[in-house]
């Protein structure tokens, strides 16, 4: 992939990454296993498996759904989801009237433990920019297009809450299992751009 | 800081460069140096503990608008790290240089020394009408420009507190905490009808805050 170089050097983003790292290490500010341990948690432990899970079991147990609308952090303290950019966990409860949407126009906040670290688009410009003003047409440009009888609700992530989507159980749905149902749950119905699709 | 971060409502952009359920978020980091932006970052935030991670985010802030447009996100937390680590008297300007054998660009000068959370904030419930604060604040703050002076209802207020983004941000250790509110917008209500309608939820800080008085017109 070609590095976009910054207007006045001709250096890359990966040498400029490198040269900090290297000065920082040869002043011995680095622990141990410090930086290979933070990317294995960032890349492997945060998943959006984790909130598969967590929504999978609000559908199927009516008291850990109370739980997670009520106290999201308890809820994924559960399943061991809390940490770093997940220490305040908020649910936001789609309806067949609502449906919630989750943005950090100003960076990129996202609900790290529970929804994996955010994807480029979500901290590109475009989403960044368009999410909170129209979110119906990007939602719809992404491939999701909802009726009109349908609110678009976008939350901003500004603050430390951070959230994730309780989506609405899709049809069809009855007899499957907690496995089954998880894996209908994907990082984009988290994010709440995409709804759960059966088959 | 009316920065070009502040980007919500911001026309220009094309397409979200996304189908969704589409994988390309994996791998997590698609090249070498990628997983740096954010360990590196906690070196200097956890173990050195020389600025927090609202001094990271005031730092990516005053990246230059012109290098700021043409940079890609992981890069934005390199060079706000290494920005904070010569501010914080950890590197220099020189070592960094001679590393990469260039110069290493590094975010703007802060314009402002922060402010102290405002002594005047009130206790909010859920359901009641407040108005975002009509001020500029040359420094870090949380609340996006697009809610400046506008109404909204409260619909949670949050157990805990955190530190004031306006004063943590500019390295103010003994920054007062607040709540914050999530506060709904109609669509409407900030962007006319040149908008989707809709609700906007933002999550504001107490001291961002004023009752409203008049009736939403």
């Amino acid at each position: 992939m070609s590095a976009t170089p910054s207007t006045d050097t001709t250096s890359t983003p990966g040498e400029r990454a490198w040269a900090l790292f290297r000065v920082m290490q040869e002043k011995n500010l680095i622990p141990d296993g410090y930086v290979e341990g933070m990317t294995q948690l960032m890349s492997e432990q945060f998943d959006p498996a984790n909130g598969a899970r967590v929504v999978a079991r609000a559908w199927v147990d009516p008291a850990f759904r109370e739980l997670l609308l009520k106290d999201g952090t308890a809820a994924c303290a559960q399943f061991g989801y809390t940490g770093p950019q997940g220490e305040y966990i908020v649910a936001l409860e789609d309806t067949p009237t609502l449906k919630n949407v989750i943005v950090c126009s100003l960076c990129s906040c996202t609900n790290w433990p529970v929804l994996g670290l955010p994807p480029e688009w979500y901290k590109g410009f475009e989403y960044r920019a368009r999410l909170v003003r129209e979110g119906r047409t990007v939602l719809r440009e992404l491939g999701t297009n909802l009726p009109d009888d349908v609110v678009v609700k976008v939350w901003d992530t500004t603050a430390e809450s951070r959230y994730l989507v309780l989506p609405v159980r899709p049809a069809g749905t009855d007899g499957m299992s907690e496995a089954q149902l998880q894996a209908l749950i994907t990082k984009d119905v988290l994010i709440g751009v995409a709804l759960p699709r059966v088959g | 800081m009316d920065g070009f971060h502040d980007l919500g409502g911001f026309q220009g952009f094309g397409p979200v460069p996304h189908t969704i359920n589409s994988l390309g978020y994996k791998p997590v980091f698609k090249e070498d140096w990628e997983h740096l932006a954010y360990s590196l970052m906690f070196v200097g935030v956890d173990q050195l503990k020389k600025f927090s991670v609202d001094e990271v985010r005031h730092a990516v802030e005053r990246i230059d608008v012109r290098q700021h447009v043409g940079t890609r996100y992981y890069e934005r937390y390199v060079i706000a790290t290494a920005t904070l680590l010569v501010e914080t008297g950890v590197l220099t300007q020189d070592e960094l240089d001679r590393a990469l054998g260039s110069p290493f660009r590094l975010a703007n000068p802060p314009r402002s020394g922060g402010r102290a959370a405002p002594p005047d904030s009130t206790r909010f419930e859920v359901g009641d009408r407040v108005v975002v604060r009509e001020e500029h604040v040359s420094g870090h703050i949380r609340a996006p420009g697009y809610v400046r002076g506008k109404e909204g209802v409260v619909l949670h207020r949050t157990t805990e507190s955190w530190p004031f983004p306006d004063a943590i941000g500019h390295g103010d250790t003994g920054a007062a905490h607040q709540p914050t509110y999530h506060v709904e917008f109609r669509v409407k209500d900030l962007w006319g009808d040149a908008a989707d309608d809709g609700y906007v939820v933002v999550d504001l800080f107490e001291g961002y805050l004023d009752r409203a008085s008049g009736q939403r017109a």
